[in-house]
């Protein structure tokens, strides 16, 4: 008897080898398991048996046919396991099609900018503030030490609206407002639209500056020198070479023109730097006492520095630019390389 | 301003390169702009004596002559008839190059042997001078090179001269400044007169009427001088500053300004009626011919200069065409003044006529030079003219004009200005170095008396500026403040802008930046009505062009013209945004009114052309996600989107007012098919403005968390029948009016018209979500809440379910 269960183990193991569909594993199963299967034929017959083997012949026939529906089922994953794999391996894509993009738009230029030196000077705990773009004269000029037929009119050409009134020519009437309502501390940048009556390759009648402002007990020139050379190096880099020169802005003395190292030719020369090695960055200085005197702040008491830079020329100088025009003519070509 | 180098070391021994020289000035605060030699453009040319002179024997025009350069002699054919035997000129020998390119050779004119040439100015590229062969000084040695004989090199820089710096308009100026930079002496220039027996008050008279626009006035007479070209080294000193010579009186006129910095000017005093000056205001509409040949008309205020009758000069500015130095002019009344700064300035601007004399007035020269450079130009003027001066000078000085003296200076003072201290003998001797008197006034103390040239220096904070200024800026060390704590308030309308800026680069806007002018054609170009206040426009009284006139009153038509100029270079799919301002006129004499606004436009095709995606055209409905999407995030209460406010440049059908509860906070829709045309644009073009300040006055940053629901959503959809013109928001409002709590929220999913529906109506599918905060819901719970629902918009419609 023993030996018939050796036969059909053998038997359905030859057969399972030999079935290669899911639908031949099932027959062996059926053939070998079902209810009138081999199998169980052999265990129904355990009649036959001596009455002292047929516990050890059921024990025999149960392990057998366990290890058979194991066996079987092992082959029926691995089938199922190899149908999947051969389906996967039939899904390709290409991979080189471009992606789904919905593409996200960009700054311009002028406001990545504006952006970058707010976010510096945030740092060193300046506030933003705006003011109008059109100015009382008082503003704009003669509260910054500009008096009327001065020539430091000359300095800026001015779009009038009329007799009193300017586009602002530069950011700097928004210190005077600010102090005029604020005691120090004060701690400002303000960004915004200037305009100038002048028009070429490197003047539009409209660009972009900021101002900043910091006014206190006890601010030095030595102050200035150390914000704002904190200021250009986060800006150009922390080897960025820079220097303060003396200069004239009437609302300010002493007043300092600052210029880094050319960022194109790294100070031999170039045309961009006019062959100086040099590039006027910002102006700078100390508020004019006469200002102070304007806006009703003590000038023994207080001291402070004012600072104003284009960003037009730094985005120039940071992308390359040499038409400044380009900014405002809002080719989509133009834009969509920032 | 123009600096020769050697005309600068006639004032002060230089002992550094021009380079180095321009790096102390520009960091001394005289930015050098650019450094320029000047260089001789010939080569092989020498000093060289004519020793015999005949006509040559076959041209009539010609001579020959034997030339010496000191150890040879050579034989040359020349066409000029200027030269005499004995007289020193330069021979350019075989072999040279002169600035024409043209290389000497040996050659044979008309049969004579000719080796070299003899040269005129023009021809050597030194001078304006065709008349004839140059004749050079006679004390020049023989065969020397030209280029040394005469020292024909220079540098000139080009300074960029501040405003308040009208003392540097000199070359004397510079070289003041220079010396204190480097610790050198400066050395005057020689003023001597030589005066006649004859007094000038026997002669002239000046009378000023308008002191005020004219402080002082003084005049010298020089007679009997002879007009003719200035000397050599004097042009050439001229034109290396940039000035053209003109004749030996009106040379000597613009070199003394160039000189010490006070303008000249010279009358032929044969025209001067009456022989006498007058110093007075022009009359309203008056006209007088400038120098320049053109004829001004003048405004009442222009101070004039006049003769006994007429105008003869405008004071300050120019001299007229009537009392001109002539060729045959003999006798001159040199004019020397202080002029109202800015009566000056006024006058130049309004004539457009910024001379060199006017741009030094302006900027206020040295009341007390003004007889020193009447003295100088005298003496130089009887010098090369020939001409004597006569006895005295006039000197009508009816109001001094103020000088700052004994300015207070602490030390204490610089050093808090500063953050560091500068020593007491280092500040006397920069102080002294300036030619400014310093007195001690108690300890740390001076009073300091400044030259009368720096007519900028008034107050101790200039003296400071003087004083680091030439100690070194590099000298102060860069220190951070020790800043009182204050926190950063960053404004509503900035939180509000950066936000937006988020959002809509994020969904593929592109910002753009327009000129806040445009021209007054945008008004019908939008088609504003008659009364709209956005033709109120802000307008430039001086604009570059008209196209450039006006300040705008809504920024979406900058927006169109960027579509258009993208259109006109192949670009038709276009998301953009603009962040600024539009100005509204508040009438005469008041500030416009400013309003920050968003505006945004979308056209062509929504995706990119990719193979993804069909051609989705954008319109209206992706314009209005966006705005959604942006109130979303800022958290603006109740934004709703009315049909019945519209704009002019939109099309009727297919706009809307933005509003955040019954406040209007912008526009938003597809532009009129008639604005398209008008713009020469084409397609469907959605725009939006919202104004900025309003939506920072609405915005919200607080979040208040909400638990997350427990228990399961269960919805139900139902497809309306409706009217066509029945809004869905209309229908949405039924719903949400109810008070059924357990309704979360009513969505569309789908909006029909056309096959199996009736003409005039739609079907809008809307999805009903419910959910129990405390349970799950039975079946009949959400079937007996959902048909009271459903009834009450059937009711509130008319609409049937299909």
């Amino acid at each position: 008897m023993t030996g018939e269960l050796e036969v059909l183990r053998e038997q359905a193991e030859t057969e399972l080898r030999k079935a290669g569909s899911e639908e031949e594993i099932q027959t062996v199963r059926t053939r070998f398991l079902g209810r009138k299967g081999l199998l169980t034929g052999l265990l129904r017959n355990i009649a036959n048996v001596a009455p002292g083997d047929r516990p050890q012949f059921g024990k025999d026939c149960n392990e057998v046919k366990e290890a058979l529906a194991a066996r079987i089922d092992q082959v029926l994953a691995g089938l199922e396991a190899s149908r999947k794999e051969q389906i996967i391996l039939r899904e390709r894509i290409d991979v080189t099609l471009p992606g789904r993009v919905v593409r996200h738009g960009r700054l311009h230029p002028v406001t990545q900018i504006r952006e970058e030196i707010c976010r510096i000077f945030a740092g060193l705990g300046f506030s933003v503030v705006e003011g109008p773009e059109i100015e009382l004269d008082y503003y704009n000029f003669e509260a910054l030490n500009i008096p009327k037929d001065h020539p430091a009119r000359d300095m800026q050409d001015t779009f009038y609206v009329e007799d009193n009134i300017v586009l602002r020519t530069h950011t700097s009437p928004v210190q005077v407002r600010i102090m005029e309502k604020t005691r120090p501390p004060v701690r400002i940048l303000s960004p915004g639209r200037v305009y100038r009556r002048d028009s070429d390759i490197s003047h539009t009648p409209m660009f972009h500056q900021i101002e900043g402002l910091l006014v206190d007990r006890g601010i030095t020139f030595g102050d200035l020198k150390g914000v704002l050379t904190v200021f250009l190096r986060q800006m150009f880099g922390k080897d960025t070479a820079l220097r303060f020169r003396p200069s004239f802005f009437p609302f300010t003395e002493p007043s300092a023109e600052v210029d880094i190292r050319c960022v194109m030719c790294r100070g031999k020369g170039c045309r961009v730097c006019g062959q100086s090695g040099w590039l006027e960055i910002l102006g700078s200085g100390m508020v004019d006492p006469a200002v102070f005197e304007n806006v009703g702040y003590d000038p023994e008491e207080f001291t402070g520095f004012a600072f104003g830079l284009g960003l037009e020329r730094i985005a120039m100088l940071k992308f390359g630019i040499s038409d400044i025009r380009l900014f405002f003519e809002n080719d989509l070509r133009f834009l969509e390389q920032f | 301003m123009q600096v020769s180098l050697k005309w600068l070391k006639d004032y002060l021994d230089l002992d550094v390169t021009p380079e180095e020289l321009a790096e102390r000035l520009t960091m001394a605060g005289l930015e050098v702009d650019s450094l320029r030699s000047i260089e001789p453009a010939f080569s092989g040319v020498r000093v060289a004596r004519i020793v015999s002179l005949r006509p040559h024997p076959q041209a009539d025009q010609l001579s020959l002559c034997q030339v010496d350069v000191g150890n040879a002699t050579f034989p040359v054919v020349c066409g000029a008839k200027n030269i005499r035997i004995g007289d020193i000129v330069p021979l350019a020998q075989v072999g040279a190059i002169l600035p024409s390119g043209d290389v000497i050779r040996s050659v044979r004119i008309r049969g004579e042997l000719s080796e070299g040439m003899l040269c005129s100015e023009e021809e050597l590229g030194i001078g304006s001078d065709t008349s004839g062969i140059m004749i050079l000084p006679a004390d020049l040695p023989l065969g020397k090179e030209l280029e040394g004989a005469l020292d024909l090199y220079d540098a000139v820089l080009d300074i960029g001269v501040t405003p308040n710096r009208s003392d540097c308009l000199s070359i004397l100026g510079v070289a003041r400044e220079a010396a204190a930079i480097m610790g050198k002496k400066l050395r005057y220039p020689p003023v001597c007169v030589t005066e006649n027996d004859e007094e000038i008050r026997g002669i002239t008279s000046v009378s000023i009427e308008d002191a005020d626009l004219c402080p002082r006035y003084t005049a010298r007479v020089i007679k009997n001088v002879r007009i003719g070209p200035s000397p050599f080294w004097m042009r050439r000193r001229l034109e290396a500053v940039g000035l053209r010579s003109i004749n030996n009186i009106v040379d000597v006129t613009n070199f003394v300004m160039m000189e010490l910095g006070q303008p000249l000017h010279a009358f032929d005093f044969r025209f001067l009626e009456e022989g006498r000056i007058v110093v007075r205001r022009s009359r309203a509409g008056e006209t007088f011919v400038s120098l320049d040949e053109k004829e001004r008309v003048l405004r009442a205020d222009t101070l004039m200069i006049c003769d006994g009758v007429k105008p003869v000069a405008i004071g300050g500015v120019m001299g007229g065409l009537n009392s001109e130095i002539q060729n045959d002019t003999e006798m001159i009344l040199l004019e020397s003044a202080y002029f109202n700064p800015a009566s000056i300035r006024r006058t130049a601007r309004a004539l457009g006529m910024g001379t060199d004399a006017a741009f030094r007035f302006e900027r206020g020269i040295d009341p007390e030079g003004v007889i020193r450079a009447l003295d100088r130009a005298a003496g130089l003027m009887a010098e090369l003219s020939g001409g004597t001066v006569c006895r005295g000078v006039i000197d009508q000085y009816p109001r001094i004009v103020p000088s700052s003296k004994d300015i207070p200076l602490r030390l204490g003072r610089i050093r808090d200005v500063l953050g560091v201290a500068v020593e007491e003998a280092d500040v006397v001797r920069i102080l002294e170095n300036l030619e400014m008197t310093v007195e001690r006034a108690g300890k740390g103390c001076f009073r300091v008396t400044p030259p009368t040239c720096r007519v900028d220096i008034e107050r101790e904070i200039d003296l400071i500026e003087e004083i680091v200024r030439l100690h070194g800026y590099d000298r102060v060390p860069a220190t951070l403040p020790a800043v009182s704590v204050i926190a950063e308030v960053a404004e509503g309308k900035r939180v509000v802008e950066v936000r937006i800026r988020e959002i809509l680069t994020g969904v593929g806007y592109q910002e753009v930046i327009n000129y806040s002018f445009v021209s007054p054609d945008a008004a019908a170009q939008l088609g504003f009505p008659e009364m709209d206040e956005r033709r109120l426009y802000v307008r430039i009284k001086n604009p570059l062009t008209e196209e450039q006139a006006v300040m705008r009153t809504t920024m979406v038509q900058s927006l169109l013209c960027n579509a258009r100029r993208n259109a006109d270079v192949g670009c038709f799919d276009l998301k953009i945004f603009e962040t600024g301002r539009t100005f509204m006129r508040q009438g005469e004499g008041k500030l416009p009114r400013e309003h920050n606004r968003a505006a945004l436009l979308i056209t062509g095709r929504r995706y990119e052309d990719r193979w993804h995606f069909q051609d989705l055209q954008a319109d209206f409905y992706d314009l209005k996600g966006c705005v959604e999407n942006i109130l979303n995030a800022l958290r603006i209460d109740v934004p709703v989107f009315r049909k019945d406010v519209t704009e002019p440049f939109l099309h009727p059908g297919k706009s809307c007012g933005v509003f955040a509860g019954d406040t209007q906070i912008g526009f938003l829709g597809e532009v009129h098919p008639e604005v398209l045309t008008r713009m020469g644009l084409t397609g469907i073009i959605a725009v939006c403005e919202l104004d900025l300040d309003l939506i920072a006055e609405r915005f919200s940053t607080k979040v208040s968390f909400q638990n997350l629901p427990r228990f399961p959503l269960s919805s139900r959809d139902v497809a309306f029948l409706v009217r066509r013109e029945i809004e869905a928001a209309e229908m949405l409002r039924s719903a949400t009016d109810s008070v059924e709590e357990l309704l979360e929220k009513v969505q569309i999913f789908d909006v029909y018209e056309g096959k199996n529906i009736p003409a005039g109506m739609k079907s809008l599918g809307l999805r009903f979500s419910y959910r129990g905060a405390d349970r799950t819901l039975t079946d009949d719970e959400v079937n007996r809440v959902h048909a009271r629902i459903v009834q009450k918009i059937v009711h509130a419609s008319g609409a049937s379910i299909r």
